[in-house]
């Protein structure tokens, strides 16, 4: 991967700040200034209430910050309009949730098949939709269970599901809140061990957690604590 | 984003509650039901009774002529005349002393204290067709013809009425009937009259005699018209009675059966129709309240669908969508329910069912439109909602 500085970041922070309007004002994120380059795995550590979900909902383009600059692929997002914000998300970020948020009345297929209706064209041909959510399925191993609704599937494997739908489409960036919150240790083991392979196929990763099992697994760890991110 | 994927998506949510989307279906199938049934009925029903018009009195004209100084306005051999124009079926002239200006008519002369013998009766002086004028039936003896007319013999047709109140049944002995001092012989009965009831309780002699009672000029003329032909007639009887002076004769037409029809449905539709309409918009709640918890439960497949990359409108577009599929598929059931009660009842009646197409094929459109309307609130609410709220 490229050196950090010579290529353009897939995230780059410059002194992000996040006031929730209250009283006290609620400063989820203070000055925070974040790089990640492309292929890197990221773990963002902290406990519940530091400000890691406000964190990674600026990341994934669902809240904007109060101040500071926010750059996805190099392209400043904090002066968007909400229109190309939605265009980007979609386009360019896989989101992974600790629930899961399947479609339970739909088939494992069509749940991974949904990511791709709200690109824009081209990349949301219905022609050979099927076709790559299944390879996307195959790709987490999970392409045996492509018929099933969700409900008749394990924890880890919902999970793998839900990998697979942000795979779909070929984001910038795959990013992932507490993924294993919901999980049990043997699949969550499978599921690093997938994002071990992920990564090694190039995609960046941010993953939030408060396990140390996954931010061990991490290439790199950062922790928030009070809305204060550092490195570790 | 696809319209196909857009559909795709609002029928899969709409199929994934099944009971919920037929329970929320339901108030639309009643609205618009009960609209259809109301429509069908009215015109089915409105049919029924015009129907019986047509048979009877659509065909029916009387022309009144009223009585001149100079002269009469339309001479006894006016009906012969009328039946030579197309689309006259018979027509007859009938002279009647206006006012209560009634003869006594006995059958004898005795004088029997115990019992009413004299009578007092309408005379008509009538021209030979009207059996067939007044669409009755000779039911004995026979009516009298242009030989009788011509000799000026005494002769008179008791309406069936007439013949019982002054006792002849039977005419094979040759029963006279005396009006004032003279005497005339009863060669008919007529009954069964179709129009012109009245004459039943009338006695009837050529118009030659008639002058004996004052009865020297037409009064009145009874056309027929075959069916469909009354307005035609209608228009061309006043000149083919009397050229000179048209203007004068008044002439009395059946209702058209247009207004019939539509004097009818007025009366029975207004009332259900507001009941439709109150149940559509009841209906219109409901998917209102039903698409709307809906919004509410699926909270987390919006922000799912927001962080998927759905813009407001689409997620605005997709419950908007769900509410119209569901309106319409109130509107369809409602339609098809409505036609099979519609031929229910008349099948039940007897009637002939009469349904205009154009309300049963509107009434799908009806429950669509219903349902996008019962859906704009709840999409607002779905598309307003903060993705970052949404997912939490």
């Amino acid at each position: 991967m490229a050196e950090p500085g010579t290529a353009e970041p897939v995230i780059r922070l410059v002194d992000v700040d996040r006031v929730f309007p209250a009283e006290p004002p609620v400063h989820a994120l203070r000055g925070t200034s974040l790089r990640v380059a492309a292929g890197d795995y990221v773990a963002v550590n902290g406990p519940s209430g530091s400000g890691k979900s406000t964190l990674l909902n600026t990341l994934g383009l669902l809240d904007r910050p109060t101040s500071g600059r926010y750059l996805l692929d190099g392209i400043d997002t904090t002066t968007l309009p909400d229109g190309e914000r939605t265009r980007l998300r979609g386009g360019r970020i896989g989101f992974v949730f600790q629930s899961f948020h399947l479609l339970q009345h739909r088939p494992v297929l069509e749940n991974v098949m949904l990511a791709e209706v709200y690109r824009q064209p081209p990349t949301n041909l219905r022609k050979g939709r099927r076709a790559r959510a299944a390879q996307a399925l195959e790709r987490v191993g999970m392409g045996h269970r492509a018929d099933f609704p969700p409900n008749r599937l394990s924890g880890g494997e919902r999970q793998r599901v839900a990998v697979a739908r942000a795979l779909l489409g070929r984001p910038s960036l795959l990013l992932c809140d507490e993924p294993t919150g919901n999980l049990d240790g043997h699949n969550t083991t499978l599921l690093l061990d997938l994002f071990d392979e992920l990564r090694e196929q190039g995609l960046t990763i941010v993953v939030s957690t408060h396990e140390d099992e996954v931010s061990s697994r991490a290439g790199r760890r950062v922790r928030i604590i009070d809305g204060v991110l550092r490195e570790e | 984003m696809d319209p196909r994927d857009l559909c795709a998506e609002a029928v899969a949510g709409v199929l994934a509650r099944p009971l919920r989307t037929a329970l929320t279906t339901l108030g639309t199938v009643l609205g618009i039901a009960t609209l259809v049934i109301t429509l069908g009925v009215a015109a089915t029903a409105g049919n029924r009774i015009v129907g019986r018009f047509d048979e009877l009195t659509a065909t029916a004209i009387t022309v009144e002529v009223p009585q001149s100084e100079d002269g009469p306005l339309v001479g006894w051999d006016a009906p012969a005349e009328l039946t030579r124009l197309r689309g006259v079926a018979s027509a007859a002239a009938v002279a009647q002393n206006e006012g209560d200006t009634d003869l006594t008519v006995t059958a004898n002369r005795l004088v029997d204290p115990t019992r009413v013998s004299g009578r007092n009766l309408a005379v008509v002086a009538a021209t030979v067709d009207l059996p067939a004028a007044v669409r009755g039936r000779v039911s004995a003896g026979r009516f009298y013809d242009e030989g009788h007319v011509l000799r000026r013999d005494r002769v008179v047709v008791l309406g069936a009425d007439a013949a019982r109140m002054v006792g002849v049944s039977r005419l094979a002995d040759g029963p006279a009937v005396f009006i004032g001092e003279r005497a005339y012989s009863v060669i008919g009965i007529l009954s069964d009259l179709g129009r012109d009831q009245a004459l039943s309780t009338a006695v009837i002699v050529p118009p030659g005699i008639g002058a004996d009672f004052g009865l020297k000029d037409v009064t009145r003329v009874l056309v027929n018209t075959r069916l469909g032909a009354a307005e035609l007639i209608a228009g061309q009887l006043p000149r083919a009675l009397s050229p000179a002076r048209s203007g004068e004769l008044h002439v009395i037409t059946p209702p058209s059966p247009t207004r019939a029809r539509d004097a009818v449905e007025g009366d029975l539709n207004g009332l259900f129709l507001i009941l439709g309409l109150v149940s559509l918009v009841v209906g219109a709640v409901g998917i209102a309240n039903a698409t709307l918890v809906t919004v509410l439960e699926r909270t987390s497949e919006i922000g799912l669908r927001r962080a998927l990359g759905a813009a407001r409108r689409h997620v605005a577009a997709q419950f908007l969508v769900e509410s119209t599929l569901i309106g319409l598929t109130g509107g369809v059931i409602g339609a098809s329910v409505g036609v099979v009660a519609v031929v229910a009842v008349a099948a039940v009646r007897q009637w002939t069912p009469v349904l205009d197409i154009a309300p049963v094929l509107a009434a799908p459109a009806a429950g669509a439109l219903v349902g996008l309307l019962a859906g704009l609130y709840p999409a607002l609410r779905a598309a307003r909602m903060e993705p970052v709220d949404a997912l939490r």
